[in-house]
């Protein structure tokens, strides 16, 4: 089974831990693939940061778990954190669901937009997980 | 056949026949990945082979060796207590499918095990008025090193502060735990009642401190004002952990959740897990539904299954060690199922009135025991705070001393607290529960009179 | 009343509860007017909200259904590897409830309690006898303990050297336990690779041994059950760079009787009483971890010790240098009186033989079920077998279809995903409490779900198809967890 043939829209920018950003001025909103939940499998919980928490970019600022698996979230920006999706406590699932729209983790103000230009675009991005799953 | 593989079916018979489907020759040939450099070249040097009959007698002759039990009246408490069990708790518990079974990983066939989980859970949560209850740590001492890093993940400040009427050997392990992961460890001061000093507690958390921790009843068995302490720890930011280490208490006493608690833990062998010299024993810890995630320890949830029936199932697991590895909320995996079990078929036999009466039993034997002793000749009672069935009596002579003069006369009358308080040398701990009758209290308090 | 049938769950206690209803009395007060002792009401409670309500029977029928729900090893193998489900003999049951034991105080004064004493001292004795090992701590409840004891011993030894180290390195097919157990004693953890046959990689190792690293911890037999045989050349790495090697004893049934760790250069160890030395596994527990040690780490043991001095036994508090205390008392003694039983009931031959039969009949099964099974590592096995999933890819049937369908075969499954350098692991461990013929049995069991994975392969994926439940969801219980009963909106029922 291929596992680039997911959905990874082009407008993102991608990282090597499956994270993805939309970046609209020097606001990122950061979210996880559609590779990350579907190797995760169910997602039952989400720890995201508190607004107004800085974040580094590489480093981890959340997790995303399933029934038997925890995964650390990292951040693709530096910055501080504007908003986390709170709705994602209540119905986690959301995620596997849709991860690019209602399924996205945290939004924030980003330090240096510069940092994005080591991230990955859509095509860039399926072909590391081809080569990461073989 | 060889006695000594009665608990082993093959015969030397199979035993070849297996070989040579294997291909192998030799019993030895299994062994080579072992370096001959390394393989035993002498039998162990261990007893034995014993057949059935006379392990019993060794074990009937070993057991005469503890020789507490020939008739003596006994008032040993301090974090282990002498209760009654009914017999059903104990049949119930060897029933093998409870005991020769393992962790419930196959929820399909281990509904026995979990589903007594969730009720034992749910039972600690109604004794502590709290939301939450894991199922089981090793015993009180261990679940309060664990309650203690548990507070300090919820609520990092890094340092506790500790009640000094804690059992010393709580201190002692929490001590042990922490002393590795960089958190301080301090103590506050009592009153001249017995019980942990508000104002001396407000004054050692000072800075701030993760969790205050008392216990209630305190090591020298007076009871605390949980709310007023509950006031000082949540005032300066601390988590309240009140420790039980005589669980039977809670029978009358307000369940700690209700007057402020955070966390209350403590030791649970008092619901039917027999005394053996000190464990297996039962660490409980309870906590309010904000711990959740912090929690050590194996959870029990409930669910449902494809066809839409109730079931249980291990849950939350990310916590633990199989899956989240050094970043687990605890290392503990193995924990004290059966006696967690013990405990739930105890409880329900006992049930909300058997409960409340066995804890009134308690406490008014011990109070009348406390009357008496104050009353004679030479004795005197150091602390006024209520208690529930353990108190401190002054002796006019060493404690330890008066335990060997009485241990002559059929007695063992308390604990010296000399043995973890130097200092308190002439201090003894004196439990009473309901196996104590009124003729063993009144024969205490006349050979007590003798000392004087 | 609906009908019901014998398979049928089994309501909640809380659910069964009846106002009125009573299991239990206290004796009647023998003390003149106890209600003059009424504690002042600002600290009792009216009530414990929600507490059952039962008599003896309705609690004695709850628990035994329940009991019938449960698997249990008296039923049958129980191949649960690495945790070693063996036959636990029923005079220890009788043993252990002697009242002479059963019922001793632990605050005893030590004259009273000799015949515990005595107990703890020649179980000690006895397993520095099978382990090699100088002296052991039997404090540790529990196999995590254990480890969490020893690292604790290792830290203080280095400390003591003004040598603090950072660093406990552990083999990525170790159990979780080692980990958490090394960040609690306050290590970082830097995991090895394992080579091609599962073992420790010695070049690796030897490549990231330095001064910084103050533990190997090394499980002995691995988790695949594979005897590690460079164990000395290990060792010596370890030692050159001042290191010390933990190994994690809870493979120890493999080799008792055939060689020691102490032998193998090891400085501490713990090992498992409820596995090799059969004392039962309670459900969860309790179970007992005791530590062994080699000379140069016995100052360091947990207090107290139990000492013979003449023909007494003591406690000895007095030791400057411990770690301190794990827990309160002395242990699990009912596991140590367990345990003990069981040494003295096998003896040197018997236990030899012990661990000669549990490693046959793992290669026993290895043997009929290779040719089958996807074999991940083909390194000679000692008291388990790792198998895989791989073999079934194309049926999309996988290791936890197998182990559910295990048990419409009345088996219970083996240890499943575990260890983690496998994927879709199956870990086997048949134990020496086993007869060819339940082996057989096994073995044939397996036979015929291979063939239904490849016929009928949804069966097998919907398995089990004859437990009283199947197939929980454990994903809702994670997301919206139900952790205890509560009483049904609009209150009690009457």
């Amino acid at each position: 089974m291929s596992k680039g043939n997911g959905i990874y829209p082009e407008d993102l920018k991608y990282t090597k831990e499956h994270e993805w950003v939309a970046v609209h001025g020097n606001v990122g909103t950061v979210g996880i693939t559609h590779y990350a939940q579907s190797e995760l499998g169910d997602i039952v919980y989400v720890e995201l940061p508190a607004v107004g928490t800085a974040v580094v970019a590489g480093e981890e600022f959340g997790s995303v778990e399933s029934v038997k698996a925890v995964s650390e979230v990292y951040a693709p920006a530096s910055g501080e954190v504007l908003e986390v999706n709170g709705a994602l406590a209540q119905s986690p699932e959301t995620i596997n669901k849709d991860p690019y729209t209602e399924g996205w983790l945290m939004k924030i103000k980003m330090a240096d937009p510069n940092e994005l230009k080591g991230l990955m675009s859509a095509a860039e991005y399926r072909k590391h997980i081809e080569d990461e799953s073989n | 056949m060889d006695d000594a593989s009665r608990y082993i079916p093959a015969s030397e018979a199979d035993r070849q026949a297996m070989l040579r489907e294997i291909g192998l020759e030799r019993i030895e040939d299994l062994f080579a990945s072992i370096p001959e450099s390394l393989r035993l070249a002498h039998p162990l040097e261990v007893p034995g082979p014993l057949s059935e009959q006379e392990l019993q007698g060794e074990f009937a002759a070993r057991a005469r060796e503890n020789r507490e039990l020939d008739g003596r009246a006994q008032f040993l408490g301090g974090g282990a207590y002498r209760h009654f069990a009914p017999a059903v708790v104990d049949h119930l518990i060897t029933r093998t499918e409870f005991y020769s079974s393992y962790t419930p990983y196959q929820p399909e066939i281990s509904q026995g095990t979990l589903q007594a989980i969730f009720e034992y859970q749910t039972l600690i949560c109604q004794l502590t008025e709290l939301d939450i209850s894991n199922a089981s740590m090793y015993d009180g001492a261990s679940a309060l090193a664990e309650g203690l890093l548990m507070a300090e993940r919820a609520n990092p400040k890094g340092r506790v502060v500790l009640s000094d009427r804690l059992h010393p050997e709580y201190v002692q392990t929490a001590r042990t735990y922490l002393s590795n992961v960089e958190v301080g460890v301090d103590a506050f001061g009592h009153r001249p009642d017995g019980t942990a000093d508000p104002e001396a507690a407000r004054k050692e958390i000072g800075g701030g401190a993760s969790a205050l921790v008392i216990q209630h009843p305190n090591f020298f068995g007076c009871l605390e004002e949980v709310e007023t302490l509950a006031r000082v720890a949540h005032d300066a930011g601390a988590l309240l952990i009140v420790v039980v280490s005589e669980p039977v208490s809670l029978g009358i006493l307000k369940g700690p959740g209700r007057q402020g608690a955070d966390v209350v833990l403590g030791e649970g062998h008092s619901f039917g897990v027999p005394l053996s010299y000190g464990g297996p024993f039962l660490g409980f810890m309870a906590a309010r539904a904000a711990f959740l995630r912090n929690m050590p320890g194996r959870l029990v949830g409930e669910t449902h299954d494809v066809d839409g029936r109730r079931g249980y199932v291990l849950t939350l697991s990310t916590r633990e060690q199989h899956i989240r590895r050094e970043k687990a909320t605890s290392n503990i995996c193995t924990n004290e199922g059966l006696c967690a079990l013990t405990a739930a078929i105890f409880l329900s036999v006992l049930g909300r009135d058997g409960l409340r009466e066995l804890a009134v039993h308690n406490h008014a034997r011990a109070e009348y025991a406390r009357r008496a002793l104050a009353s004679v000749r030479g004795c005197s009672i150091p602390f006024g705070a209520p208690i529930f069935n353990e108190f401190v009596v002054t002796l006019p002579i060493p404690a330890a001393q008066a335990v060997r003069a009485l241990g002559e006369r059929g007695i063992v009358p308390g604990l010296p607290l000399s043995r973890y308080f130097p200092g308190r040398e002439r201090d003894l701990l004196v439990c009473v529960t309901e196996v104590n009758p009124r003729s063993e209290i009144d024969r205490l308090a006349v050979e007590l009179g003798r000392l004087a | 009343m609906e009908p019901r049938n014998l398979r049928d769950p089994e309501k909640l206690l809380f659910e069964l509860s009846r106002p009125g209803r009573r299991g239990f009395a206290p004796p009647p007060a023998d003390i003149p007017d106890p209600g003059r002792f009424d504690l002042d009401r600002r600290y009792t409670r009216d009530d414990i909200e929600g507490f059952p309500q039962l008599s003896e029977p309705e609690v004695v029928r709850h628990y035994t259904r329940l009991s019938r729900l449960n698997y249990a090893i008296d039923l049958g193998l129980y191949p649960l590897g690495s945790c070693t489900m063996k036959y636990n003999p029923k005079v220890h049951e009788t043993l252990a409830r002697l009242p002479g034991f059963a019922g001793a105080h632990p605050q005893l004064p030590e004259e009273f309690a000799q015949g515990s004493l005595r107990l703890m001292h020649d179980l000690e004795r006895a397993l520095v006898a099978i382990c090699g090992m100088d002296r052991f701590t039997l404090q540790p409840a529990a196999g995590a303990q254990g480890e969490q004891t020893g690292i604790m011993m290792a830290r203080a030894y280095h400390r003591e050297r003004g040598d603090p180290r950072q660093v406990v390195l552990i083999p990525d097919s170790a159990h979780g336990t080692n980990p958490a157990s090394a960040v609690l004693s306050g290590y970082r953890v830097e995991q090895i690779a394992s080579d091609a046959r599962g073992c420790v990689d010695l070049e690796a190792l030897r490549r990231r041994m330095s001064e910084d690293v103050a533990v190997l911890m090394l499980t002995n037999p691995n988790t695949l059950g594979v005897f590690e045989s460079e164990i000395e050349a290990i060792a010596r790495v370890v030692h050159a760079k001042g290191g010390l090697l933990y190994m994690d004893g809870a493979n120890l049934n493999a080799f008792v009787g055939v060689a020691r760790p102490g032998d193998m250069g090891v400085d501490v160890h713990h090992l498992n009483l409820h596995k090799t030395f059969s004392t039962p596994h309670g459900g969860g527990g309790p179970g007992a971890g005791p530590v062994g040690v080699k000379k140069h780490l016995e100052p360091y043991l947990p207090v107290p010790t139990v000492e013979k001095e003449g023909e007494r036994y003591r406690l000895r508090h007095d030791r400057p240098q411990s770690i301190g205390r794990v827990r309160s008392f002395f242990g699990n003694f009912g596991m140590h009186l367990r345990a003990f039983a069981y040494i003295l009931a096998l003896g040197p031959a018997g236990l030899r033989r012990m661990a000669e039969t549990a490693v046959l009949n793992a290669n026993y099964l290895r043997r009929k079920l290779e040719p089958i099974y996807h074999l991940p590592y083909d390194a000679p096995s000692l008291h388990e077998v790792v198998f895989s999933d791989r073999h079934l890819e194309s049926a999309g049937v996988h290791t936890l279809d197998i182990a559910k369908r295990l048990m419409d075969y009345g088996f219970h499954p083996m240890t499943i995903y575990f260890p983690l350098i496998v994927k879709g692991a199956m870990m086997i461990e048949p134990t020496e409490s086993e007869s060819r013929e339940e082996l057989d049995a096994f073995i044939a069991a397996m036979r015929r779900i291979d063939e239904e994975a490849r016929r009928d392969p949804d069966m097998v994926r919907t398995a089990p198809h004859t437990t009283p439940v199947r197939r929980l969801d454990e994903v809702g219980a994670a997301r919206h967890p139900v952790l205890r009963w509560t009483a049904p909106a609009g209150g009690r029922r009457a």
